[in-house]
């Protein structure tokens, strides 16, 4: 995206730090739960509140996670890593540090492809991923003076993913949101669910005259907590450091808050000294060292990616790139597909799933996961369509009655006496007894009328209840009319 | 290195210390003297030697993924200046 200011051109430059809330049963650095919504203050230990005398011990299930979702970035693997303490007092944190990684993290360099509107694909370039402990909930409105806290969410594991600033556009910035959240819910290390807080985003955006080389100072935009938002507060912030720069002012490095009821941000705070958090080595937790053969076994179980699962429903299946990119972004959407395609024209499959299906789901308001109609049923559906025992238009009513009762295709076909005619003989009665009933129509129809021919088949289609099949319908029209 | 008052009020403000004016130049100086003290070791060459980040050469030893405590809120807001609900209440902290 190409800004247009009354000085020339600007482009965008933006870098995503994303937090993902690792899936794990109990917290990264103590044996409390980490489960979401307990009673407050129940799934706490004596670490997580930051009790005196008491010593973190990491949790061996976040170090896989941090390294399946590396490897599923495409990143390099840090064999050595080690641990930091990052110092600041507020209320969500009662060590007065967390615990994180700073100089070696876990995973480096990474690439992720993205997908964009136009069809083309993008490289985004992954700076990092480390682990830490996540900080405490506060509730601000339960009083107006005071903050409740709520430690269950203390020391919940989290892997902060930092890009490179390789985003040009608000597009390309969502379309990774949506890629990452798509492969850490295929590796099963995050749910990705941004509206409840378990995968958050800061993005950080300057611009600059088109084809100027250095990058300007950025402002730092806290919680864009959806694709939408993100997208929004890059677009905004974008605009308003152009109107800065026109009008003469400059920018400097700042954070800034993102209002999701206005669509704008607003200054937080201003970046004083850089080194406020005062990094230094966690005493109490030596480096963390891996071996080839713990790192091997993640690779050997890492399940198919979106990208690679979605590069074989266009080869082997025959979905075009449009169809795939949009059946692979949910592991769930991707696993029915294939069960519904299994033994059928993937082709046909997919142009169901993609239409009446998902039109099905919205208007019942329900996920693919309880869904009244199996993969197994689609699938025979569009058998049926396939071997001419229905036509496309009686498929149309039978998925209705399937989406109803959750019945078998073949069982309503049956019940409700709605096979295809295909024999020529009581076809050609009805196509015989409509070009006798309408004989004006006949006539203007060979005076040149052609476009009556849509209404002819119509006309058959109807007195068959929909039944005839269409094609034999159609040789019949050309030989008698 | 040496620590200025102004280096003085600023650690003090990130440590959430009160130090009041005339215990500033007193500080001044201990922070001075425990750097003195510690800068003794520029003098050893290191340039051969990999930087330490643990005392200890140790390896850190993982734990298995299991939920052991919890279930204790009773307990966890035991020092709590003030408690509503269970949960811990502070003045505001809005930004």
């Amino acid at each position: 995206m190409i800004l247009e200011g009354k000085t020339g051109k600007w482009e965008i430059i933006c870098g995503l730090e994303i937090h993902c809330q690792i899936i794990s049963k109990s917290k990264i650095f103590s044996t409390a739960s980490a489960k979401f919504g307990a009673d407050a203050n129940q799934n706490v230990s004596f670490v997580d509140a930051g009790m005196p005398g008491m010593l973190p011990t990491l949790n061996e299930e976040c170090v896989r996670q941090a390294v399946k979702t590396g490897l599923g970035l495409r990143a390099v693997i840090n064999k050595y890593s080690e641990f930091s303490r990052k110092n600041y007092f507020y209320a969500d944190l009662p060590q007065g540090y967390q615990i994180t990684q700073f100089v070696h993290p876990i995973v480096g360099e990474g690439v992720v492809t993205i997908d964009l509107d136009d069809g083309s694909t993008k490289d985004i370039r992954i700076e990092r991923l480390h682990i830490e402990q996540d900080a405490a909930k506060s509730i601000h409105d339960m009083s107006p003076n005071k903050s409740f806290i709520d430690l269950n969410r203390c020391g919940v594991g989290l892997m902060e993913i930092v890009t490179k600033p390789d985003f040009r556009s608000p597009e390309e910035a969502g379309a990774f949101l949506k890629k990452l959240r798509s492969i850490v819910r295929y590796l099963g290390t995050c749910d990705g669910n941004m509206n409840e807080g378990s995968m958050r985003c800061d993005a950080s955006i300057s611009i600059r005259p088109l084809g100027e080389t250095e990058l300007r100072p950025r402002a730092e935009i806290k919680n864009v907590n959806s694709v939408k938002f993100a997208m929004q507060a890059i677009e905004f912030e974008a605009k308003r450091q152009l109107e800065v720069y026109e009008s003469g002012g400059q920018i400097e490095q700042e954070t800034r808050q993102f209002d999701a009821s206005t669509g704008t941000t607003k200054f937080m705070r201003k970046k004083e000294f850089a080194n406020d958090y005062r990094y230094f080595p966690e005493p109490d937790l030596p480096p963390l060292v891996l071996s080839d053969e713990f790192i091997d076994e993640i690779k050997r179980n890492l399940p198919e990616l979106p990208d690679a699962k979605k590069a074989r429903f266009m080869e082997t299946m025959g979905l075009t790139k449009y169809d795939a990119t949009i059946i692979c972004e949910n592991k769930e959407v991707a696993e029915f597909f294939e069960k519904a395609a299994k033994g059928h024209d993937g082709k046909k499959v997919a142009n169901w799933l993609m239409g009446d299906f998902f039109a099905m789901l919205n208007r019942k308001n329900l996920t693919i996961d309880n869904s009244p109609i199996s993969a197994e049923n689609l699938g025979k559906l569009v058998e049926l369509i396939e071997t001419n025992v229905i036509s496309g238009k009686v498929a149309k009513d039978v998925f209705e009655i399937m989406a109803e009762t959750g019945d078998n295709p073949e069982k309503i076909v049956e019940e409700k006496g709605l096979k295809q005619v295909t024999d020529t003989v009581a076809i050609e009665a009805i196509v015989d007894a409509v070009i006798a009933n309408n004989p004006e129509n006949v006539a203007a129809y060979r005076n040149g009328k052609v476009n009556l021919r849509g209404w002819f088949v119509g006309q058959v289609l109807k007195e068959s209840k929909g039944k005839a099949n269409p094609q034999i319908v159609n040789e019949l029209l050309n030989k008698k009319l | 290195m040496t620590i200025d008052t102004q280096t003085v009020r600023k650690i003090a403000f990130l440590s959430h210390l009160k130090i009041e004016d005339d215990k500033i130049a007193e500080t001044e100086q201990e922070f001075n003297k425990i750097l003195d003290w510690v800068g003794q070791l520029n003098e050893v060459d290191t340039s051969d030697v990999r930087p330490l980040s643990a005392v200890n050469d140790t390896e850190l030893v993982c734990r298995k993924d299991e939920v052991i405590e919890g279930n204790q809120a009773d307990k966890i807001l035991k020092n709590a200046p003030q408690e509503e609900y269970d949960y811990f209440v502070v003045p505001k902290v809005v930004e």
